[in-house]
């Protein structure tokens, strides 16, 4: 296939962000940007997925946190049950894709039949009965105030993962080779290769059915594929990852609330990072995410220092006050919006192709 | 004559109060060519779609093969063998002439579940997508996307789809309407060219005389969703029903 310069431009940023990625944790030493950037990580994979079901087959569900959700509380549950330790985080997270799966079947072949706006209309439906759920069951879930326990020893700040010959934690590039560093790394090599293996199932021949559910779904009944199972399918991949990535920040948080794992503020930032990034393009999934998160976090002092350099000037810094963020991040969205309609990679790697 | 590859019972669908296709029973035969004549609203369109699978019967049967396919997804016919073009054009619009055609060809393969190699691997699928881009002349276009074609290659390319299903059973819906005359002919060779291949059995809506005396073995009339003639070209056309319904309009003439 002919590669576009766009193309090849959104691939090298990718590569680029996974690279800071990798090294985060000798690139920016403090505690808010090893935080971010294991937020980075999962919602990576988490924006990926949704991107495999809105942006591939063209299905829109508002349940993509839901099963997000069942991932982490899977976990959480059996870490404070059980105690820390790698059986609870693995029988959480067969524990949350079991879950998920039941509920992504029932909700697949009950419904995937009718019009994807009823079909969007169950999604948020069964995602809300879950959300209220969680906060009743507060027993189990902890209800609003969620659930704190502790991650498997390995992940222990205290952990010495490697020792100098005194016996002290070593240090690489005055970096602390503790457990904090290992479960950064248990977050960034988990989620590369669950976005690889997305990556790996668009390219192959059932990415290629699922674009043409996406383009003419009558179509591609008429030629023999089996739409619904197909949709069924993707369906139930997508939340298999979702509750996977749940899962993962689940044991990177050690704490598991609805505002963490299951609110609608989640799938609005997912729908958010899917369209600025680029729909159906899985790069778009890795720029979105950056772009998003690094606003949530870094808008707010950005602004205040602007607000600080124009200090005496009219109207100018009060506009720029830290707490106007949000309407900021408004006013760029629907700017990236408008000047990118096919999302950021979507947009880049349409262009110079020759069509 | 050799047995039925296609047989349609009492077939019937109601709309409502609606009749649009009203007990028609009809056998197709390998090695044959039947065009589907009648007036606009005539049915013939809901025929197709009651065989291919896009409508499903209110009563009747369909069977391919002496085997029932009646209540059967459209999915499930493709892979007993029955192949759809349609009348308005209906491609994969965003994805390049290629990617139609390999996508067609992967789904006759059966392996569109496949999804741990990457599709450029499976070189036998684009071998094939590569001969029927030829076979329709579709090559120079391969990269193009299907949206961006002129209208009479989309045409090809909806042909082109269907000749990639491989089917027994072809069904052409008029496939070179709105078609310039350059492109015509190429469309009606390569429906000869399945003709000539004694073992397919073709099926072709057309209202352009002069395509259908070039080509029927055999005529069937519909009018009002019922089967009103049934046989061989000249002794349908020279019949006096079907003067009355059908050769007398203005599209008997185009």
């Amino acid at each position: 296939m002919e590669r576009t310069t766009g193309e090849i431009a959104v691939k090298l940023v990718v590569l680029g962000i996974g690279a800071l990625l990798l090294f985060a944790p000798f690139l920016f030493q403090d505690v808010r940007s090893l935080e971010v950037a294991a937020r980075i990580c999962i919602f990576v994979v988490l924006v990926a997925s949704y991107d495999l079901l809105i942006g591939y087959t063209g299905i829109v569900s508002f349940a993509h946190t839901m099963f997000f959700g069942f991932g982490a509380y899977g976990a959480a549950i059996l870490l404070k049950a059980m105690g820390p330790g790698w059986t609870p985080v693995i029988l959480g997270a067969l524990a949350g894709v079991a879950v998920s799966l039941v509920f992504a079947v029932a909700i697949g072949l009950l419904s995937l039949r009718v019009k994807a706006i009823f079909f969007a209309m169950i999604t948020l439906a069964a995602a809300s009965v879950v959300l209220v759920l969680v906060s009743q069951l507060s027993q189990l879930t902890g209800g609003e105030d969620g659930i704190t326990y502790r991650a498997p020893d390995v992940f222990k700040p205290a952990t010495k993962i490697l020792t100098d010959a005194d016996g002290k934690v070593l240090r690489i590039f005055d970096v602390r080779i503790n457990g904090k560093l290992a479960a950064y790394y248990f977050v960034f090599f988990t989620s590369l290769i669950m976005f690889l293996m997305l990556l790996r199932f668009v390219g192959s021949p059932l990415g290629t059915v699922l674009k043409a559910i996406r383009e003419n779904e009558g179509r591609a009944e008429a030629i023999g594929y089996r739409v619904v199972a197909y949709r069924t399918f993707v369906f139930c991949l997508s939340a298999v990852f979702a509750s996977l990535a749940g899962t993962v920040y689940a044991v990177w948080l050690k704490y598991t609330g609805p505002d963490t794992a299951l609110s609608f503020a989640i799938m609005i930032d997912i729908l958010l990072m899917v369209v600025i990034g680029g729909m159906g393009t899985m790069w778009g999934a890795v720029i979105g995410a950056v772009l998003m998160i690094m606003a949530q976090y870094y808008l707010r002092d950005l602004m205040g220092a602007a607000s600080e350099a124009l200090h005496g000037l009219p109207v100018l810094p009060e506009l720029l006050a830290p707490d106007r963020w949000l309407f900021w991040l408004g006013i760029i969205f629907i700017l990236l919006v408008y000047f990118f309609p096919k999302g950021i990679a979507g947009t880049a790697m349409a262009a110079g192709a020759r069509r | 004559m050799t047995t039925p590859s296609l047989v349609t019972r009492d077939l019937t669908i109601r709309f409502g109060g609606h009749v649009a296709v009203n007990a028609v029973s009809c056998a197709f035969h390998p090695g044959e060519l039947t065009v589907i004549v009648g007036p606009n609203g005539a049915g013939k369109t809901t025929y197709f779609n009651l065989i291919s699978g896009q409508l499903t019967a209110s009563s009747g049967t369909v069977e391919k093969d002496g085997q029932e396919i009646t209540r059967l997804s459209p999915s499930a016919r493709a892979h007993h063998g029955i192949g759809r073009a349609f009348q308005l054009t209906n491609l994969f619009p965003h994805l390049t002439v290629l990617e139609n055609i390999r996508l067609t060809v992967q789904a006759r393969a059966g392996l569109g579940w496949h999804m741990l190699r990457p599709v450029s691997h499976y070189r036998e699928l684009a071998r094939k997508a590569e001969h029927y881009l030829e076979a329709t002349r579709l090559t120079p276009l391969a990269h193009q996307t299907a949206a961006n074609l002129p209208h009479g290659d989309q045409r090809k390319l909806e042909v082109a789809l269907l000749m990639a299903m491989e089917p027994d059973i072809y069904m052409f819906d008029e496939p070179t309407a709105g078609m310039s005359l350059d492109h015509a002919p190429d469309v009606l060779d390569l429906i000869r060219g399945i003709k000539a291949d004694r073992s397919k059995t073709v099926l072709l809506v057309e209202h352009k005389m002069d395509v259908v005396r070039a080509l029927a073995d055999r005529i069937i009339v519909l009018h009002n969703g019922e089967l009103l003639a049934d046989g061989p070209p000249e002794e349908v056309m020279s019949s006096q029903i079907v003067r009355d319904v059908y050769l007398g309009t203005s599209e008997g003439a185009a």
